[in-house]
C-alpha cells in the first residue's frame, strides 16, 4: 500500500472564470461605429476594424484606437475571415490576415499571411504568394548554424536547410484579430532557409528571433479543407520551397538506362563470342579509268554459310590524293536476288603551316544485314576520274561480323531520356535559385522573363 | 497524503489545501489570499477578479504527462506589454508539482531544475547566453519584463506580495525549454518541453461557444 492515492480535484472557486466561454457581442468600432465580430475570445490583443481599418486595443473594453484608420483599398482575401475548415486534423477558423512586402532591386513582392485559430490547439498560419501556399507553424526548437559553406546552412531536427533569402519585410495591410501587437508598417528582418518542401524562416525584431517552419501546400487542399468556391489561382513561377516536379525521376531514369546499357553491353560481348566472323572471299585488283570503257566485272562464286546473318565487304586501297567510287551488287547465284550498294573511298594528304594533314581514309566497309546462306558472287563497277593514277585494291567478304553499331544506337536512345530529364531538373533548380539572394546575373540587360 | 481543511480567517468559509505542496490558497468565497503556516492560515492580501482570459484550462483540468496523471491546482496570470500568459500549477499523481504554461495557446510543461549552477543576476543576462543543464545547451532567446495580473487556486509558493517579475526564456536545438525566474531573490530555473495540445490529453476543459474540441 505504498502508492499514493490520486489527488482529489479541488472545488471550482466561485471567482473562477465561467466554464463556458461565450462570444462577445455588441462590439462597435469607436472610430466608425462598424459592428465588429470577435472570433478569438479574449486571446485577441489587437483587432482591426473591418470598416475603417483602425487598429484597436482588444484587451480594453473601450477598445482604444492604437493606429488610425487607413484609406487604402483593402486587398481581396482568398481566405475570407471567418472561413472554417479541418486542417491537419483540427478545426481552424481564419481570424486575421497580414499583407507583407519586401523590396528587392526596387521591385516589391507581396504575400499574404492568414492567421488560423482554434481555441484549444492555438494558432497556425497559411501563407500565399502568387498562388503558392505554405502551412506554417512556430518552431519550438532553435536550429544549429553552419556558416562555412557558400550558402549558409542551418540544421533543425535531422534536416539541413540552405539559406535562400534575407530581407526586410514590412506589414502593408492588416485585418482581423491577433494575440499580439500588430501595426501597419511594422518591420521585421527575415531570413529564409529551404529544404523543399520545407522552408525555415527567422524573424528578428530588436534582439529577439522567432523561427517558423512552412511546408509547401497545394491550393487545392486548402480549397477543399475550407470549402472555398471555385478553384485556387494557378501558381506563378517557382517558389523557394516548391518541390521539384522532377524529384528523383532523373535518378530513376539514370538507373534504368545504366541497367539497360549493361544488358546491351552483355549482348554485344556475347555476339563477339558467338559470331563466326569468317572470311569467305578475298581478292586483289588493279583499276585505272579509261574513257568510254565499261569497267564492271564479276568475281568468282563463293559460298556464304551458316545461319542468315550479316555480310561485311571491306575495301582496302592504295589511294593518294584521289578518290574511287564502287557500285556493288551481291548476287545469289541460285535465286538471282541481288543486294545493291555503293561506297566511295577517298584519301587526300598534304602539308601547310600547321603541318601535315590528311582527309578521308584509304579503306571503307559496307555491311549487308541478314543474308541467307547460299552461293554468291559480287558484281563490281569501279569509277574514278579519267587520267588518275591506277588504284590497287583488295575486296574482302566476311560472314557473320559482330556488330557494334546496334550498341551505339541503343546507347544513344537510352541516354536521351535521363540526360533530357537531368537538364529539365537542373533548369528548375536554376530558376528556383534565380529568385534567391544567389541569382546568377544575366550580365548586361536585365530582361525579366 | 492528507488533505488539510482550514477556515478562511476573513469569511469563515472552509478552505481546502488539497496538496502537501500547497502553501498558498485563494479563498473561493471572498478572494482573500491565504498562506498556510501549518496549523493556521493567515490572510495576507486580496485579489481582484481575474480578467476573462481565454485559456481552455481551468482549475480541476486533468491531463497526462510522461504517463503520469496530473490535475491543475492553481495559476498565476502574468501580463506584459504584448499580452499575457498563464502558469498553471499542476500536481502529479505522485505528489510532485510542476507548471503547465499556456502562452497564446502554446503549451509547455516544466519542473524546477535544482542544480543549474551559477545563474547571473538579471542585469547580466542577455539574449544568446548559453547554459549547460543536463545534457543540453540552453540558449537565452527572449527576455520578458512582466507583472502579476492575478492568482487563483493553490500555489506552492507565496506569490501574493510580488509585483514585477523578470524572466529569461531559453531554448535548445532539441525542443526542450527553460525559464529563469527572477521574481525571487535567488533566481529559480525551470526546464521542460513544449507540447501539442492533443499530446497533453486534457480533460475537464472549458467550453467555447461555437466550438467543439
Amino acid at each position: 500500500m505504498s502508492a499514493a492515492p490520486p489527488p482529489t480535484p479541488p472545488q471550482s472557486p466561485k471567482l473562477s472564470r465561467p466554464s463556458l466561454v461565450r462570444k462577445a457581442v455588441g462590439l462597435n468600432c469607436p472610430n466608425c461605429g462598424a459592428v465588429m465580430t470577435l472570433r478569438t475570445f479574449s486571446n485577441a490583443v489587437n483587432i482591426v476594424c473591418p470598416g475603417c481599418a483602425s487598429v484597436l486595443d482588444a484587451t480594453d473594453p473601450r477598445m482604444q484606437i492604437l493606429q488610425e484608420a487607413s484609406n487604402r483599398k483593402p486587398p481581396t482575401l482568398l481566405l475570407p475571415l471567418g472561413s472554417r475548415g479541418k486542417w491537419k486534423g483540427t478545426s481552424y477558423e481564419v481570424v486575421g490576415c497580414q499583407l507583407r512586402a519586401i523590396t528587392v532591386d526596387g521591385q516589391s513582392y507581396h504575400w499574404f499571411e492568414y492567421l488560423l485559430f482554434n481555441p484549444f490547439a492555438g494558432y497556425r498560419y497559411l501563407t500565399e504568394y502568387e498562388g503558392h501556399w505554405n502551412d506554417v507553424t512556430v518552431c519550438r526548437a532553435i536550429p544549429k548554424s553552419i556558416s562555412n559553406t557558400t550558402k549558409p546552412k542551418v540544421i533543425m531536427g535531422d534536416q539541413t536547410f540552405t539559406h535562400f533569402q534575407t530581407a526586410n519585410a514590412t506589414t502593408t495591410y492588416v485585418i482581423g484579430e491577433f494575440p499580439w501587437q500588430v501595426r501597419r508598417d511594422d518591420k521585421v528582418f527575415t531570413k529564409d532557409y529551404i529544404s523543399p518542401p520545407f522552408m525555415l524562416s527567422s524573424e528578428n525584431v530588436a534582439q529577439e528571433t522567432t523561427w517558423s517552419i512552412g511546408e509547401y501546400t497545394s491550393g487545392k487542399d486548402i480549397w477543399q479543407a475550407f470549402k472555398l468556391p471555385g478553384s485556387p489561382p494557378s501558381p506563378r513561377g517557382i517558389f523557394a520551397n516548391q518541390p521539384s516536379p522532377f524529384a528523383d525521376r532523373p535518378k530513376t531514369f539514370w538507373n534504368t538506362s545504366v541497367l539497360l546499357l549493361s544488358l546491351a553491353l552483355l549482348v554485344l560481348m556475347i555476339s563477339y563470342v558467338i559470331s563466326s566472323n569468317k572470311e569467305v572471299f578475298s581478292s586483289t585488283y588493279d583499276f585505272s579509268q579509261r574513257p568510254g570503257q565499261e569497267a564492271s566485272f564479276v568475281t568468282p562464286v563463293f559460298e556464304i554459310g551458316g545461319h542468315p546473318s550479316n555480310v561485311e565487304l571491306k575495301i582496302n586501297t592504295d589511294l593518294s590524293n584521289n578518290w574511287v567510287y564502287f557500285n556493288f551488287a551481291l548476287i545469289n547465284e541460285q535465286t538471282g536476288e541481288a543486294y545493291d550498294f555503293g561506297r566511295e573511298v577517298s584519301y587526300y594528304t598534304g602539308s601547310d603551316s600547321d603541318g601535315v594533314w590528311t582527309e578521308g581514309d584509304r579503306s571503307n566497309t559496307a555491311t549487308v544485314p541478314t543474308v541467307p546462306p547460299g552461293h554468291y558472287y559480287l558484281r563490281v563497277e569501279p569509277e574514278m576520274s579519267a587520267g588518275s593514277v591506277p588504284v590497287h585494291y583488295t575486296l574482302q567478304v566476311v560472314r557473320d561480323v559482330p556488330s557494334f553499331s546496334f550498341f551505339l544506337i541503343a546507347a544513344v536512345l537510352l541516354l536521351i531520356p535521363p540526360i533530357w530529364l537531368t537538364g529539365r531538373a537542373y533548369r528548375f533548380e536554376f530558376n528556383r535559385w534565380q529568385e534567391s539572394d544567389y541569382a546568377v546575373s544575366s550580365g548586361g540587360s536585365s530582361d525579366d522573363e | 497524503m492528507s488533505k488539510v481543511t482550514l477556515n478562511c480567517p476573513n469569511c469563515g468559509a472552509p478552505v481546502e489545501f488539497a496538496w502537501a505542496s500547497s502553501v498558498q490558497a485563494v479563498c473561493a468565497y471572498c478572494a482573500s489570499i491565504l498562506v498556510r503556516t501549518d496549523v493556521d492560515v493567515k490572510k495576507v492580501g486580496e485579489v481582484s477578479d481575474l480578467p476573462n482570459d481565454a485559456s481552455p484550462i481551468q482549475i480541476g483540468t486533468e491531463g497526462i504527462y510522461k504517463n503520469l496523471g496530473f490535475v491543475v491546482a492553481g495559476r498565476i496570470l502574468y501580463e506584459y506589454e504584448n499580452g499575457g500568459w498563464n502558469e498553471w500549477h499542476i500536481v502529479f499523481n505522485d505528489g510532485t508539482s510542476g507548471w503547465l504554461s499556456d502562452a497564446q495557446l502554446e503549451y509547455t510543461i516544466s519542473t524546477q531544475f535544482n542544480s543549474p549552477g551559477a545563474i547571473p543576476p538579471a542585469t547580466d543576462i542577455n539574449i544568446g547566453k548559453q547554459f549547460h543543464w543536463g545534457d543540453l545547451n540552453y540558449e537565452v532567446t527572449s527576455l520578458t519584463q512582466a507583472h502579476y495580473r492575478g492568482v487563483e487556486g493553490q500555489l506552492p509558493f507565496q506569490y501574493w506580495d510580488k509585483e514585477d517579475c523578470f524572466f529569461a526564456d531559453l531554448r535548445t536545438t532539441a525542443g526542450r525549454f527553460g525559464t529563469i525566474d527572477y521574481s525571487d531573490e535567488k533566481p529559480l530555473v525551470f526546464i521542460g518541453e513544449a507540447l501539442d495540445f492533443t499530446a497533453l490529453k486534457l480533460k475537464n476543459l472549458r467550453e467555447f461557444e461555437g466550438w467543439t474540441q
